[in-house]
């Protein structure tokens, strides 16, 4: 079974980047749609396929895997369950971060200072949590203080989003806190994708030190684990994948906490093997919940968040009740 | 006209309610940006007193230089009844909190309705100059913009057209917009695909319909990621193809005689798109 997993996920994610690549509102034929994209055969076919749904399914899988990595990362370094990038507010920063740099007209200057200013949130806030949590990791810690970044950057956000001349901006006050993926194009695939590489690949590169870390600091340590070195990968890998979603996708929460966890019992309690299996459920569950938005209101530009908040905040309630259960 | 007589019953009730005004009112403040235009173009002079700050927008209104001469409020009841009126002009859909706060505080509001036709502009006109007491102006200006409309001519061949705003907000049947493009010549998109009133088209249905033209908006200072898709590498696409027009929304949103101009403008993008 647990070999079994590996081929199954990717068939998952497979079959859920096609699903999206052939669903939408124009209502398309299947194989006039596979055509389109790749013969580049019927102009407004093409057009459909190549710059508005294959934009969406990439950043779909993107964003999802990025979540899951993240959250099977945070969970696997501070050594606490509920730590994912939603909850504890570095997508919230990165949120704030992006909307500076839009509303400051930094964005419009070059073309990378919109993924750049995410990043700057994104790793501020994971290092203000890592110092607040402290190196164990103290779940009541790390959740309060998670609160209060959240609280904070959700406000400042709201703040410059209010205060733009744009009458718009106000209204967006919605997409940075539950995220889409309506409308994307392949200049954002372009924007975020490396930097979502670069921190997926450093990110990915933790497996065998968190692996040693299961066993205690003290333990790691005198295998020879350099644990500044490791806090120092996590944080810039997180700032990396986490500000690139959040800049083209707003912040899609419960992702990064939902996955890892489901997938534990799964694969084992293996850092090494949680993380790559984290990416393909985390892109599956993006990949899943920006199809059910097409189809439950096609015309609405239903929010991502909605949607996996409705799975994952009771969840996250589950989770709580059984930690009470276990400290009482 | 039955649509007249419902206005002018409504009018009855909204003013019957109150003590009978002998006189026009002195002191009229608007608070939204239709009926801001409306009572600059009607008003006696000093009868106007204050216009909301929209008007004072060049992306919103079609009367900035005009609105230079006015007050500018924001449409708060206590900033309102400061300005001791005896009228004030609102909107159907204004704030009924502050409404009827101003209300209870013994001031005269008379509430305009959304236009929805070309019909309604001289509808809106007749409303608001019998408010203020101006019938007679009113009455000239109805009359005029209705020659002004008669007197348009429309293209053999319509072509199709589709608005496209942020968000991918469009126009369907029964708007304002959706009879100005009708005149000037277009058939919408938007009405063709089942919309009624406002709504979202998503962009791949748009791209589908492919258009002869297509609408934008003219941008507002300051980045908005609802803004963004008018920079949508497929939207752009389609607009190498299609005739593209960037109106200012000033002429469209509210039902006064500029939207003449919105036609004129559509009639003269429709002529260069050839039959």
């Amino acid at each position: 079974m647990r070999r079994g997993i590996w081929p199954l996920l990717i068939a998952l994610v497979a079959v859920l980047f096609m699903a999206s690549l052939l669903i939408g509102p124009a209502g398309l034929g299947l194989g006039q749609s596979l055509r389109a994209l790749i013969q580049g055969q019927g102009e407004a076919v093409v057009l459909v396929m190549r710059e508005i749904r294959l934009p969406r399914a990439l950043l779909g899988l993107g964003v999802g895997a990025a979540l899951g990595l993240s959250g099977a990362a945070m969970q696997g370094f501070l050594r606490n369950p509920l730590a994912e990038p939603g909850l504890i507010g570095v997508s919230s920063t990165a949120a704030l971060g992006a909307v500076l740099s839009l509303q400051t007209g930094l964005a419009a200057t070059f073309a990378l200072a919109l993924p750049l200013a995410a990043l700057a949130g994104a790793a501020l806030s994971v290092l203000l949590i890592m110092l607040m949590a402290g190196p164990r990791g103290g779940a009541l810690a790390l959740i309060l203080a998670g609160i209060a970044i959240s609280a904070l950057a959700g406000a400042a956000t709201s703040l410059v989003l209010n205060l733009s001349p744009n009458p718009f901006a106000a209204m967006e006050i919605v997409f940075w806190m539950m995220g889409s993926l309506a409308d994307r194009s392949m200049t954002h695939v372009w924007l975020a994708f490396p930097f979502i590489a670069i921190g997926s690949a450093l990110l990915l590169s933790t497996g065998r030190g968190l692996d040693a870390l299961t066993l205690g600091e003290d333990v790691a340590q005198s295998m020879g684990l350099n644990l500044v070195r490791l806090r120092w990968m996590i944080v810039l890998g997180t700032a990396f994948v986490i500000g690139a979603s959040v800049a083209v996708a707003g912040a899609v929460g419960f992702v990064g906490l939902v996955v890892p966890h489901l997938l534990r019992p799964v694969v084992g309690a293996r850092p090494s093997r949680l993380l790559p299996a984290s990416a393909l459920g985390g892109a599956a569950m993006v990949l899943a919940a920006d199809i059910a938005v097409r189809v439950v209101a096609p015309d609405q530009d239903l929010k991502l968040g909605v949607l996996t908040a409705l799975v994952g905040a009771p969840f996250f309630l589950h989770l709580i009740w059984r930690m009470r259960r276990v400290e009482a | 006209m039955p649509s007249s007589n419902a206005l002018a019953l409504a009018l009855t009730v909204l003013v019957g309610a109150l003590p009978a005004w002998a006189e026009a009112p002195q002191r009229v403040v608007s608070i939204n940006l239709c009926t801001d235009q409306l009572a600059m173009m009607l008003a006696a002079p000093g009868q106007l007193i204050s216009v909301s700050h929209l008007a004072f927008d060049p992306l919103s209104s079609s009367m900035v230089e005009e609105a230079a001469a006015y007050l500018a409020n924001r449409g708060g009841a206590e900033q309102v009844f400061l300005m001791h009126p005896d009228l004030v002009l609102a909107g159907s859909y204004t704030s009924r909190a502050t409404l009827d706060l101003l209300r209870g505080l013994g001031v005269r509001v008379v509430q305009v309705p959304i236009v929805d036709s070309i019909a309604g502009v001289t509808e809106g006109i007749r409303l608001v100059g019998a408010a203020m007491g101006r019938e007679a102006v009113a009455e000239r200006l109805a009359l005029a913009f209705e020659a002004d409309v008669a007197a348009l001519s429309r293209p053999e061949r319509s072509a199709t057209a589709a608005m496209y705003y942020p968000n991918g907000y469009t126009s369907g049947a029964g708007t304002l917009s959706n009879e100005v493009l009708e005149r000037a010549g277009f058939r919408n998109i938007g009405a063709e695909a089942g919309l009624t009133g406002g709504g979202t088209l998503p962009l791949e249905r748009l791209v589908m319909a492919a258009p002869e033209m297509i609408v934008t908006s003219t941008p507002y200072p300051g980045a908005s990621r609802s803004e963004e898709i008018l920079q949508h590498p497929a939207l752009s696409a389609l607009t190498q193809v299609a005739g593209g027009a960037r109106v200012n929304d000033a002429d469209w949103v509210c039902g006064t005689p500029h939207v003449l101009r919105a036609i004129q403008q559509m009639a003269q993008a429709r002529q260069e798109l050839g039959e």
